[in-house]
């Protein structure tokens, strides 16, 4: 092995969703600082599977940053100390040899977890389903030319759809409140011409199964904002806020 | 002459008038039988997910499976650059003929003409779609789409949404995808993977997924399985796919009697970051889009030792613009990733490996700035308020993406050349299928990378994209009518029949085999070993006596893998471990026939490069006469397969020695 | 369920009733502390009781205080619920974590800040509005000198038929005012140390309850605008959290030095 970073790590072990979990320690030598975090913990999980012991089980796919399935609670911050970085994408050069690092899975109600740092978002699909879209079946469009949108809008709706549905909101938040999640798809939507039609509905639906889900409410304290990965403004929040109430006052 | 095992059936008529022909006559089914009818998708990307919510839309039951947690996870996520289509918007000359024009010369004459042309019919209708779903492409001011260029084109015909193209595409299909799950017409199965598909009298009738979590198997019925699983270039273990991109899925299909088509056709990606040490997972993608601004050169002297910015402008090695000066930096990529080889191996390769080269992105900062400046009415603005301007338009366009560099490398991009190198990126292989993208099982269906269609031997950028789209929302939708017309009289087949049972228990035994190991090694261990046999002996360029080892040497890592593969834990449970060892299992066995291919196929094309078969440039040459077919491969037992030759016949298309000088 | 109850049961809704209720409760401060200046008025308190019996006593004035009263309630405990829930929506905590690096922790302390407030103002109201309403305040009688405008107090000890009674006496060129001599209780108060520490500490609690309050209010409105934010930041900080609590902790250490 290339490195020579020595780390104490505390990772959240459990069974499945019905056990209960534990901080254990492991030791973790020889760590390159150009490794990622999740290679430092392939190094790791090798070791374990060598030694006749049990692999530590995390999400991860695609490891560019784009996916959302890597999901660690590191040393108390949603995808470690970086900003605006995934943990397939932090690497061990932004820890100091000797560091302890602790690693737990997302928290919250809503995301239950499966197994050690895996934990079940299907919250966030089924809230897409209740109204995350724009009901185009497929051969309805008309030229994509048709209807020029103006570059800011389409550059803030771009902006608000960069989520990768990490879940690192709702993690940040003390309250576990899924709002950014939420407000970024209603605002992507809401901001384009072609989500106008069921806007007022469609934020009524998104924020009814949000509340469904169990998760918290949001008390605005920008968290969510400050460790998104894709930088997910706060503004898409109030936006969400400014429709739903829209909604709420103007619908039948 | 074409295999009499093999139909491609190819509808008659002009090459513009077949696709409409096509669809004018091809059989339907009613609307109320329809419902009566449940179709099996496999895999949630890009042409899953819009086979999938296109068939609900049509009033199919429809069942879609994906490993990952969320259908929204699906590799099609990652890719960057953009989606090609024949719109015309930039009135630079662009039409469905040039783009089925460039795509079959692209792929370096090796794909079928009728496949590709329906492909450039159908892009504009691409676009149209996902603008209507909400994605947010790139507009310029006056709010129309913006277009970029690609390599091995003359034309911009690229749509784009910044680096994260394949993100906004497939959250569109995702978001329609959901939409039918809302309204219960799709079934959602996350966390599930295929493991084999049912026959039953030769026709496909359903699938053994396992339950990722629960560790549980379970039996799907399905009037059609529609197999949209992606490819398999993680046969290298090194490359741009993301961890859990599997072959089993096809391989498992395969195995059950669908033809594998040209295994050895694998892209190997010019603008990657190289790797940094033994520990690395995977190799991460710069977008091809980077090569529209960024200039590619090594130094002209070996081992140069200055740094980048301090090599003067006549002591660098602009190679690609001196080989091939009519495309320049934008030639396709296996030319390109080539030409980077080329360099490197003859020792004029940049960074501490002495394996990349310099993606240098200063002039056109430079030209971005003064144009900006111009744009802002700045007069006489200073060389430092100029490279300032060009940054934010570089930060607008790639932002994301020189991001990603920096945080992977370390290093600044906008303040130093990019160091990359080639790396696996795309499979052009996968499963054989016809006309109407149907396996040589009967209702056994393959689209996007798992079939190995519209790219021949090598695929052009911002490409992949668009045939996903092409065949989940244009194609499927009313070839599968084809065959479904004719179901519509068989009940939903109760899944305890004994083909549902006989295979449920031989997918049980493999799993137990695995489990019952208990050896020495873990699943990396082997896999890294598989990658490295392939990547040395069938990756960039390949020669006999390479393929002819790296079959012997494939053949005795699997031996020693279904000997000493540990496996921790147990089936009944989530366990990553089991999931990988069973697609390294396949991944070993495919490894093989991509070697075999690989030698059978005496010419280089594309991304098949023979190193017996070059020109006194070291160009590809290919061989038209004897090697003009799609090999699809049949499976008749452990190491034995059975090559079937579809000709291909160019009869719109003049074929000739591809040149991009 | 109507398209009204739908939205304030929901979680957006609930916040928007605390978010109304907040912002009233601030712009009721502004008024306050204004009112209140009258405290440092030289003339013994005769400015302030005045104008607390037009608070008391003009109907308009009244209704807005009822409703005041139920904001306070209802923000207070919609407040606490809410928090509750969010507690629920995490069951197993965090064995680590590191807010600080994304959250003011004001944003994060505001159901412990206004559990603060609330029980500061059960104090303040049994003390103040209670004994005013329903105690035995002394009366006062100011006396005017019309000429040069001097004015004297004295105690007064007969009754009055409301809470202010006001008349001038020609002859002697001097307008006399009868009224609950709220001021003295003021004054009795604030020489209490310990009353004098609570009032600072509850202010400092305002304070940091409304610099996040005021700001989040707007942002669950939806009142979230580049061109307006640095306006919202700038009253949030110098008018609710310095201005109006410096303000208001100035009067029982005036009191308490005085």
């Amino acid at each position: 092995m290339s490195g020579n970073m020595n780390l104490t790590l505390k990772v959240w072990r459990q069974k499945n969703k019905d056990s209960k979990g534990l901080l254990e320690t492991y030791n973790v030598k020889n760590i390159s600082p150009d490794m990622s975090f999740l290679e430092m913990f392939d190094v790791l999980n090798e070791e374990l599977i060598t030694k006749g012991e049990e692999p530590i089980a995390f999400d991860h796919d695609c490891r560019e940053g784009i996916c959302g399935m890597c999901s660690m609670y590191i040393n108390g911050r949603p995808h470690g100390p970086k900003r605006g970085v995934t943990t397939c994408q932090l690497h061990m050069r932004s820890f100091k040899d000797g560091d302890t690092i602790v690693v737990e899975p997302w928290r919250a109600t809503a995301f239950p977890v499966i197994k050690d740092l895996s934990v079940d978002r299907s919250a966030f699909d089924r809230i897409i389903a209740s109204g995350g879209f724009v009901s185009v079946n497929t051969g309805n469009a008309r030229d994509a030319n048709n209807i020029p949108i103006p570059k800011d809008d389409a550059d803030t709706a771009f902006d608000a759809a960069a989520c990768i549905g990490c879940g690192a909101c709702v993690a940040a938040c003390k309250n576990a409140s899924a709002m950014l999640f939420v407000s970024a798809k209603v605002s992507q939507l809401a901001l384009l011409p072609q989500g106008q039609p069921e806007r007022y509905m469609r934020v009524q639906s998104m924020v009814g199964q949000m509340d469904e889900e169990g998760f918290g409410n949001c008390t605005n304290t920008g968290a969510c904002e400050a460790e998104c990965p894709k930088g997910i403004s706060l503004s898409n929040i109030a936006r969400m806020n400014r429709d739903y109430i829209a909604a709420g006052l103007g619908s039948e | 002459m074409t295999s009499s095992k093999i139909d491609a059936k190819i509808p008659g008529g002009s090459l513009e008038d077949k696709w409409t022909t096509y669809r004018s006559t091809v059989h339907l089914v009613n609307p109320s039988n329809k419902r009566n009818l449940e179709v099996i998708v496999v895999g949630s990307g890009l042409a899953g997910a819009s086979a999938a919510s296109s068939l609900a839309e049509l009033g199919y039951k429809v069942k879609v499976f994906c490993f990952q947690d969320s259908p929204r996870r699906a590799h099609s996520i990652a890719a960057q650059g953009g989606i090609n289509a024949a719109k015309n918007y930039q009135n630079d000359g662009d039409s469905t003929y040039r783009l089925f024009y460039d795509t079959i010369k692209g792929g370096d004459y090796r794909a079928r003409e009728a496949n590709v042309y329906r492909l450039a019919e159908v892009s504009g209708n691409i676009i149209d779609q996902c603008v209507a779903q909400g994605v947010p492409f790139a507009r310029e001011y006056g709010g129309l789409l913006s277009n970029r260029s690609f390599g091995g084109t003359q034309v911009q015909r690229t749509f784009y949404a910044a680096g994260q193209t394949g993100q906004q595409l497939l959250l569109g299909a995702y978001s329609s995808l959901q939409r039918q799950v809302g309204m219960g017409t799709v079934k959602m199965y996350t966390r599930h993977e295929m493991l084999d598909v049912v026959t039953i009298d030769g026709k496909c009738r359903g699938i053994i997924a396992r339950d990722l979590v629960t560790g549980k198997l379970e039996r799907h019925f399905g009037h059609a399985v529609l197999l949209c699983s992606g490819g398999y270039g993680n046969v290298f273990y090194l490359s741009t796919n993301a961890m859990g991109s599997n072959v089993t899925a096809a391989w498992k299909a395969h195995k059950k009697g669908a033809f594998f088509g040209n295994p050895c056709f694998t892209q190997i990606h010019p603008t990657c970051i190289p790797v940094s040490g033994d520990h690395q997972s995977k190799l991460t993608l710069m977008s091809e889009s980077l090569r529209n601004d960024g200039r590619i050169w090594v130094p002209k002297k070996k081992d140069d030792p200055r740094k980048p910015a301090d090599i003067p402008e006549d002591e660098r090695d602009y190679y690609l613009e001196r080989r091939y000066p009519a495309f320049g930096n934008l030639v396709p990529r296996d030319v390109a990733s080539r030409a980077a080889k080329e360099r490197c191996d003859a020792g004029y390769g940049v960074g501490t490996s002495k394996m990349a080269v310099y993606l240098d992105f200063a002039f056109n900062t430079k030209r971005y700035g003064q144009v900006e400046a111009n744009k802002r009415n700045l007069h006489n603005p200073s060389e430092e308020e100029i490279i300032r301007l060009g940054k934010e338009v570089v930060k607008e366009k790639y932002g994301n993406l020189f991001d990603m560099y920096e945080q992977i490398t370390g290093e600044n991009p906008y303040e130093m050349p990019m160091r990359i190198y080639p790396a696996v990126h795309y499979t052009m292989g996968g499963l054989w299928v016809n006309y109407n993208l149907m396996t040589t099982v009967p209702g056994l269906y393959a689209l996007g990378e798992a079939n190995f269609s519209d790219h021949g031997a090598n695929r052009l950028g911002a490409s992949a994209l668009m045939q996903g789209l092409a065949d989940g929302y244009f194609v499927i939708p009313y070839t599968i009518g084809d065959y479904l017309s004719e179901e519509i009289r068989t009940k939903a087949i109760p899944t305890d029949h004994e083909a549902f049972v006989e295979a449920e228990a031989r997918v049980q035994e493999s799993i137990d085999k695995l489990m019952n190991i208990r050896g020495t090694k873990s699943v990396d261990h082997f896999h890294k070993k598989l990658g490295k046999i392939m990547w040395d002996k069938c990756g960039m360029a390949r020669n006999v006596e390479g393929l002819k080892s790296a079959i012997e040497e494939i053949r005795e890592l699997r031996a020693e893998f279904w000997k000493d593969v540990r496996i921790p834990g147990t089936a009944n449970e989530f366990n990553p471990e089991l999931e990988k060892a069973g697609r390294v299992a396949d991944f070993l066995e495919l490894g093989e026939l991509m070697c075999k291919d690989a030698l059978e196929r005496n010419e280089s094309c594309g991304g098949h490069f023979r190193e017996e078969y070059q020109t006194e440039e070291g160009e590809a040459l290919r061989d038209d006469e004897n090697y003009a077919y799609v090999a699809a491969w049949e499976y008749m037992g452990d190491s034995k397969y059975e090559l079937h030759k579809e000709d291909l016949k160019f009869e719109n298309i003049k074929i000739a020695q591809r040149s991009y000088k | 369920m109507s398209s009204f109850t739908k939205m304030f049961s929901s979680s957006i809704g609930n916040k928007i009733l605390v978010a109304l209720t907040g912002l009233f409760l601030c712009s009721f401060l502004i008024i306050h502390v204004s009112g209140n200046l009258q405290l440092f008025y030289h003339d013994n308190g005769m400015a302030f009781n005045t104008y607390t019996v037009f608070m008391t006593t003009n109907p308009l004035i009244k209704t807005v205080s009822y409703i005041l009263y139920v904001s306070i309630l209802f923000h207070a405990f919609k407040g606490l619920h809410l928090a509750y829930k969010n507690k629920k929506a995490r069951p197993v905590s965090y064995a680590v974590t590191n807010a600080s690096a994304n959250s003011h922790w004001t944003s994060r302390n505001m159901g412990v800040l206004g559990t603060i407030l609330l029980v500061f103002i059960v104090v303040h109201m049994s003390d103040f509005w209670y004994e005013y309403k329903f105690g035995h305040l002394p009366f006062v009688k100011y006396e005017k000198n019309l000429t040069t405008g001097e004015i004297t107090s004295s105690p007064f000890q007969g009754q009055i038929s409301g809470k202010q009674e006001q008349y001038v006496v020609e002859a002697e060129n001097k307008e006399v005012t009868i009224v609950k001599d709220l001021y003295a209780e003021v004054q009795e108060e604030f020489k209490n140390p310990l009353m004098v520490a609570l009032y600072v500490i509850a202010m400092a609690a305002v304070s940091f309850h409304l610099f996040h309050g005021f700001k989040s209010g707007f942002q669950t409105l939806g009142l979230n605008h580049k061109k307006y934010n640095g306006i919202i930041r700038f009253l949030a900080l110098y008018v609710f959290a310095i201005i109006i609590p410096v303000t208001f902790a100035a009067m029982p250490v005036y009191f308490f030095l005085k």
